[in-house]
């Protein structure tokens, strides 16, 4: 721990988001064991500093940014503390990633029941943002699997939390953006798997309308489904992915699919060319022009209902098939855009979004439709309805015009009863956020905050631009 | 030593948060109550910045501020003597943490304090330019140095000046502060080129601000700070190393620099 000034000064380290959109320097720790986390606490309280937490820093906004303060990287708590292959209980530490995960339940025949879309993300970031994945509208978000977890308060108070004991701090430091507490150890439910691959069916869509409606009516019967949405040249053509887990029977070399080797993302192209280098490839296509060419193509060879199967990772982790894929949008970074709303609003919001962004000539390059239900946490983002994720990519003339659209989108969300999620949207106005809490759900927060931090010490970006 | 985290904050607002699509770089300006460093302060907002500006005069800074933070806050004042080292390295943390961050930090603090005549000498004055020219730079560019060396990213703005290229008759205190400050902000660039860090040198000529009073003799070229302001801002953008301001004074210094010491000792300026 640097006693004076100028050593806290060589801590200094620069941080980015997922999106490379946005940069923020912090005093970076790294902190091992709970007691330095607790020694990182009072150093902040002896500079005057904040503290924010960070895991893998995959979130699209300022999450897990605190510019000008401390940033607690718990990367290095990475330690599974006990792991039960008979009843699919894990216990580890918080910046145990997601890849890690699911490399140690595996091969035992367990699969984690909620991923998110890369695998690199730190279980602290995942319980904190509450993610959810292809498989929200069955399994919920991430919180609803956790079966306790213990956190260290900026009091010194080291709390153990589970939905019967201390339910209050249980659902709310879930999704809670890490401004109550510091994580120290999360206990998990895994899922029993059969089979380390999934049946997956494909479908292409016409219309938004019947986009939506597909999803509504087929997601009872399948484990996963997602649709993609060409959002430059028209208004609905796109593709949806239902997916199964597989039983034993239904698949002959079920044991051997659980094998790592046999889930692993292949690192060159045809062979070849090292995916490493891919992005660069890419960059010159990311335009209104060259994309809206990869979405015809792409449409255009989902045209074919079919049905195929796939190991877990090559389908969940979709994000970490091309390494770096985010860097292909350029120098300004991309930004994602993501709304929740009610099955019966929905198609009227989204359709008022995507005419208006092809209107102003701003796109999206990516549209990405789920299918999700409510949940008990505090800062929630779960609806009866779908999501939809829109990637933008920032150039600086289209700077202004996006921020200005994306305000307008704000305001129809909000307008149709819809909601967002944290670890994406990085424009939300600390308005915005109010409007979809609502002053309950936001005075709770605040008691609870000051309950757990009572001197402020835990800050982010986020926190600032929202709650403060 | 005084604590400024605890003296009474001038600054009640909250700056405005930095998001991708409005990205809000944070910005340092040490000296900024009047002239060039005004001058930049105003340019660095209209751009998008935000500004936390260090100067001696209380009451100048928040005209200032009042001036800039008119439509929605972008600027913060620091009420500081430069001369006062030990106060930096707190002052400094307090400032990073109220930006959310530090993209750039420009030191412009200068005095010049003329011996008033060829065969007067007066240390007293020559001490206090050496204090706030030179050392004021170093007390505070050394730890933004440290943290930008260790983060891979900043860059600097030193303000240096045409006088400290030639030792000249009328005022060697001021010419060897600015000499060394020249020479100081040297080494920090090639010490920090290799962490990415950009490090810009300024060479004003004349420009019209109080300080020009202290000049004797002409001064030719004379600029206004707005002029200087925007062309520090241009020469930050294209990470330029020297600039000379208006860029005249390259030309100029050029020919006095190479002027042969035999010619150069006779002359009076």
């Amino acid at each position: 721990m640097p006693n004076d000034t100028a050593a806290l000064f060589g801590t200094f380290a620069t941080f980015e988001n997922f999106g490379h959109s946005l940069q923020a320097p912090a005093y970076r720790f790294q902190p091992k064991t709970t007691e330095e986390i607790y020694a990182v606490f009072q150093l902040a309280k002896k500079h005057g500093l904040s503290v924010g937490a960070r895991g893998a820093g995959r979130s699209y906004n300022d999450a897990s940014l605190n510019g000008g303060g401390i940033l607690l990287d718990v990367s290095a708590m990475n330690q599974f503390l006990e792991w039960d292959p008979a009843t699919g209980q894990v216990v580890c530490e918080p910046g145990v990633t997601i890849e890690q995960l699911w490399q140690k339940v595996l091969p035992d025949g367990w699969w984690p029941p909620v991923v998110s879309g890369t695998m690199f993300t730190t279980l602290g970031g995942c319980l904190s943002t509450n993610i959810h994945g292809k498989n929200n509208f069955q399994m919920g978000p991430i919180g609803e699997h956790v079966l306790e977890f213990t956190a260290l308060l900026p009091t010194g108070a080291e709390v153990t939390c589970s939905p019967k004991k201390n339910g209050d701090l249980f659902y709310a430091m879930i999704s809670g953006l890490g401004m109550l507490g510091i994580f120290t150890s999360i206990k998990l439910q895994m899922k029993k798997m059969e089979s380390g691959a999934l049946e997956i069916h494909a479908w292409p869509t016409k219309t938004l309308q019947g986009h939506l409606n597909f999803i509504e009516e087929n997601a009872p019967h399948y484990d996963y489904i997602v649709g993609w949405l060409d959002t430059i040249n028209t208004l609905g053509h796109g593709q949806i992915h239902a997916a199964k887990y597989l039983h034993a029977h239904e698949d002959p070399h079920a044991p051997q699919n659980m094998r790592l080797e046999n889930q692993h993302l292949p690192n060159r192209l045809f062979g070849v060319m090292p995916k490493s280098l891919l992005h660069y490839f890419m960059t010159p296509f990311v335009n209104n022009f060259g994309w809206g060419w990869v979405n015809r193509a792409k449409y255009l060879a989902s045209l074919r209902t079919h049905t195929f199967r796939q190991a877990h990772a090559a389908f969940h982790f979709l994000l970490d098939y091309v390494p770096d894929w985010e860097r292909a949008a350029g120098r300004g970074g991309l930004i994602q855009y993501q709304s929740f709303l009610p099955k019966e609003t929905a198609l009227k919001a989204w359709t008022e979004m995507l005419t208006l962004a092809k209107k102003r000539g701003l796109p999206s390059y990516l549209g990405v439709t789920k299918r999700h239900r409510p949940d008990k946490f505090l800062l929630s983002h779960g609806v009866d309805g779908f999501s939809l994720a829109l990637d933008f990519k920032i150039t600086e003339r289209k700077r202004a015009g996006l921020a200005q659209m994306l305000q307008e989108y704000d305001r129809i969300v909000v307008e149709h009863g819809g909601r967002f999620y944290f670890a994406k949207n990085s424009e939300t106005s600390a308005e915005t956020a109010k409007a979809f809490l609502g002053e309950a759900t936001l005075a709770k927060y605040k008691k609870l905050k000051k309950r757990c931090d009572p001197n402020g010490l835990l800050e982010t970006d986020l926190y600032r631009r929202l709650f403060k | 030593m005084s604590n400024p985290s605890n003296s009474p904050a001038s600054n009640s607002a909250q700056p405005a948060p930095a998001t991708p699509l409005a990205p809000r770089r944070k910005a340092l300006i040490i000296g900024a109550s009047d002239g060039i460093g005004a001058a930049l302060a105003r340019q660095l907002t209209q751009a998008g910045y935000t500004v936390a500006v260090v100067a001696r005069r209380k009451d100048k800074l928040d005209s200032l501020c009042s001036e800039l933070n008119a439509k929605g806050v972008c600027a913060l004042a620091y009420p500081h003597d430069v001369a006062q080292f030990s106060e930096v390295p707190a002052l400094l943390k307090k400032i990073v943490a109220d930006l959310g961050g530090l993209d750039l930090a420009v030191f412009m603090a200068g005095v010049n304090f003329p011996p008033g005549g060829l065969d007067q000498y007066n240390f007293e004055n020559d001490r206090k330019m050496i204090e706030v020219n030179l050392l004021g730079a170093m007390a505070w560019l050394n730890p933004i140095a440290a943290m930008f060396q260790s983060a891979k990213a900043g860059q600097i703005v030193g303000i240096s000046s045409v006088a400290g290229d030639r030792g000249r008759v009328g005022n060697p205190g001021y010419n060897t502060s600015k000499a060394a400050l020249t020479t100081y902000l040297e080494a920090l660039r090639n010490r920090l080129t290799r962490s990415g860090v950009h490090v810009l040198t300024v060479k004003p000529g004349f420009v019209k601000t109080d300080m020009l009073k202290a000049a004797q003799g002409g001064t030719p070229f004379a600029i206004e700070p707005a002029q200087a302001a925007q062309e520090i801002y241009r020469a930050m953008q294209k990470r330029k190393q020297t600039i000379y301001t208006p860029a005249l004074w390259r030309w100029i210094m050029l020919a006095i620099q190479h002027t042969p010491s035999f010619i150069f000792r006779k002359l009076s300026f």
